[in-house]
């Protein structure tokens, strides 16, 4: 379990995240929502150990298991899987080699890949659905393909605990559905910890199992999900109002825009 | 995978059967024998002196230097992730050059064999000292490639001016052809001591270099993901700017500036290690050796009045194939 107490993290005199705390259950997805610039990557980043540029954590503490998280990178490493955004790949490798350098934090100094190494890099690879796609040059794939690759890469590591950054992010709707099913899967079936920075508050409400909503001005609402998706909450945090129901069984979050009656605008603005 | 091992082996042989050929070829060529009796320490006496005196140097500098090259050409393009990058960007090989012509300037050149090396090595490490001090300072984000190679660029260009104020006061025009000629880069009479006076400095540079392999893998899903998988950022950077400046100051000190040897190899050969810039390490450093020692071989074959000088060569080569590089990079880009 991941618990989050009490963080502050700053730059130049200014609150980037001010008494942030919460935990994250091994076995479930947690949602990271709110408003942009609020903090979510800056929060994930310094449970990385990697805040950003001129940043300092000013106060709190990350533990895990009720250990302090390791402040030695490659200790991190192994017990911190972090998926940031974007998907770069700088050269184009294969699809395999690519999901094997998420098992470095794991090797010798030789760098040489033991047959353990391989069977987690093929179990991702089959997890994500990319074992066909072994050879193949990762920088000419398509973006859904990218993104199982990257989450295979961050899976392969198999560290306890797992950040991903908008891994959903300017993905078709099936593919973001499978891509939240493989993270679920991981946490329950391997009893990983599992935090998701989402802007979907629909996919969020459908796919995790507790939700922890930054508001502007520091603080957090955190608990299950549908606690937190709770409208007034949600308007405090976003600044707009929202409709909370459900459709075909599946939880809808639906954002909306005060009616402009004076111009003539649809009441549902967009 | 496919190349893993081949690769390596392929270069290495070919590496032996260059330098072997670069023994024997000459003004006076030597067969199989004779090559082999004077290595042991029998044969004719002058066949010995002339391989051990004149060709073996040659022949171990070229291998050496290339080594340098290739090696630390493909450590930089795996650092600043660009294919366009290469040792001279870092401004460490004006520098020497610089050295070396301060050398000639002021004679010192004339007073004992190794003051030249010397001098341009000097102009390495203090150029290697300012970049060093430049890597670590800057941000362990992005920023920190832009800084290195603007700093190079500033490096570089004080070290071009500097030189060109020494041409300029030149105290006879025979001074002036002896540096141009040296800036050109050659292998030519060049002593053992050379060869001994750079190896320490290119192994050093090289093990640092060899060392960064995994980093480098690494910082191919971009900094934030190495950073993630426990690379250290800062100790890659100084691996590799340390390791290339050594490497390539000491290779320019004894040979003069020999120019796109190191960035032509890497981008050849890095298809054959599936883009790998871990495993395209040791393959370019045997590839640069195979490439200069060829090419200093065509220079003794080709019968030109005045030897032509070893850099002018591999620019020669080097320079329309950066053309079509750049140009084949736009069409791919989108």
């Amino acid at each position: 379990m991941l618990t989050v107490r009490a963080l502050s993290v700053h730059r130049g005199g200014r609150a980037l995240l001010d008494g942030v705390g919460f935990t994250a259950r091994c076995g479930a997805v947690t949602g990271l929502i709110g408003p942009n610039g609020v903090g979510k990557s800056t929060l994930l980043r310094a449970v990385a150990g990697l805040p950003p540029q001129d940043a300092t954590v000013r106060g709190g503490s990350l533990l895990f298991d009720g250990r302090p998280l390791p402040t030695m990178a490659r200790e991190r490493a192994r017990l911190v899987g972090f998926l940031p955004q974007g998907h770069a790949v700088h050269w184009p490798l294969t699809v395999r080699r690519t999901v094997e350098l998420g098992r470095l934090p794991h090797l010798g100094p030789l760098g040489r890949l033991r047959p353990e190494d391989h069977t987690a890099v093929e179990r991702v690879m089959a997890a994500t659905g990319i074992d066909g796609l072994s050879q193949r040059p990762v920088t000419g794939l398509s973006g859904g393909e990218r993104a199982r690759v990257m989450l295979a890469r961050v899976l392969a590591g198999e560290a306890p605990l797992l950040l991903a950054d908008e891994p959903a992010a300017s993905l078709d709707p099936g593919h973001q559905l499978r891509l939240m099913e493989v993270l679920r899967a991981e946490a329950v079936e391997r009893d990983r910890a599992v935090l998701v920075v989402l802007h979907d508050l629909s996919l969020a409400a459908r796919c995790c199992d507790h939700l922890v909503l930054l508001k502007p001005g520091g603080g957090c609402a955190a608990g299950p999900t549908p606690a937190v998706l709770d409208p007034a909450l949600l308007r405090e945090a976003y600044g707009i109002p929202f409709a909370v129901t459900e459709a075909a069984g599946v939880p809808l979050v639906i954002p909306t825009l005060p009616p402009k009656s004076d111009r003539g605008v649809s009441r549902h603005a967009c | 995978m496919r190349f893993s091992f081949p690769l390596p082996l392929a270069l290495g042989l070919l590496l032996l059967a260059a330098a072997l050929a670069g023994l024997s070829v000459g003004s006076v060529a030597f067969g199989p024998g004779e090559l082999l009796s004077a290595l042991a320490g029998g044969g004719d006496p002058r066949i010995a002196a002339i391989l051990i005196e004149i060709r073996l140097p040659r022949v171990l500098l070229g291998i050496e230097v290339g080594a340098a090259l290739g090696l630390s050409g493909a450590a930089l393009q795996g650092l600043l992730r660009n294919p366009l990058a290469e040792p001279g960007l870092l401004g460490v090989s004006s520098c020497a050059g610089r050295g070396a012509v301060v050398a000639f300037y002021f004679g010192l050149a004339a007073l004992s064999p190794l003051a030249l090396p010397g001098m341009a090595l000097a102009g390495a490490l203090a150029a290697t000292g300012i970049l060093l001090a430049v890597a670590a300072r800057a941000g362990p984000q992005d920023g920190g490639s832009l800084t290195l190679i603007l700093s190079g660029i500033a490096l570089s260009s004080l070290s071009v001016a500097l030189t060109s104020l020494a041409l300029n006061l030149a105290p006879n025009p025979y001074a002036v052809t002896e540096m141009l000629l040296w800036l050109m880069g050659s292998l030519k009479d060049r002593t053992p001591g050379d060869a001994l006076l750079a190896l320490p400095f290119i192994l050093a540079g090289g093990g640092m270099l060899l060392a960064a392999g995994r980093g480098l893998d690494a910082l191919s899903l971009g900094e934030d993901t190495a950073r993630s998988l426990g690379v250290d950022l800062l100790r890659l950077r100084l691996l590799v700017v340390g390791g290339t400046a050594a490497a390539v100051g000491a290779a320019v000190s004894v040979s003069g500036s020999i120019g796109f040897v190191g960035l032509v190899v890497p981008h050849l050969l890095r298809p054959l290690v599936g883009h790998e810039p871990g495993r395209l390490l040791l393959p370019s450093a045997l590839g640069g050796a195979v490439l200069v020692t060829l090419a200093d071989l065509a220079i003794r074959l080709i019968p030109t009045p005045q030897e032509v000088m070893l850099g002018v060569v591999t620019a020669l080569i080097g320079a329309p194939f950066f053309l079509t590089l750049i140009l084949r990079l736009n069409r791919e880009v989108p």
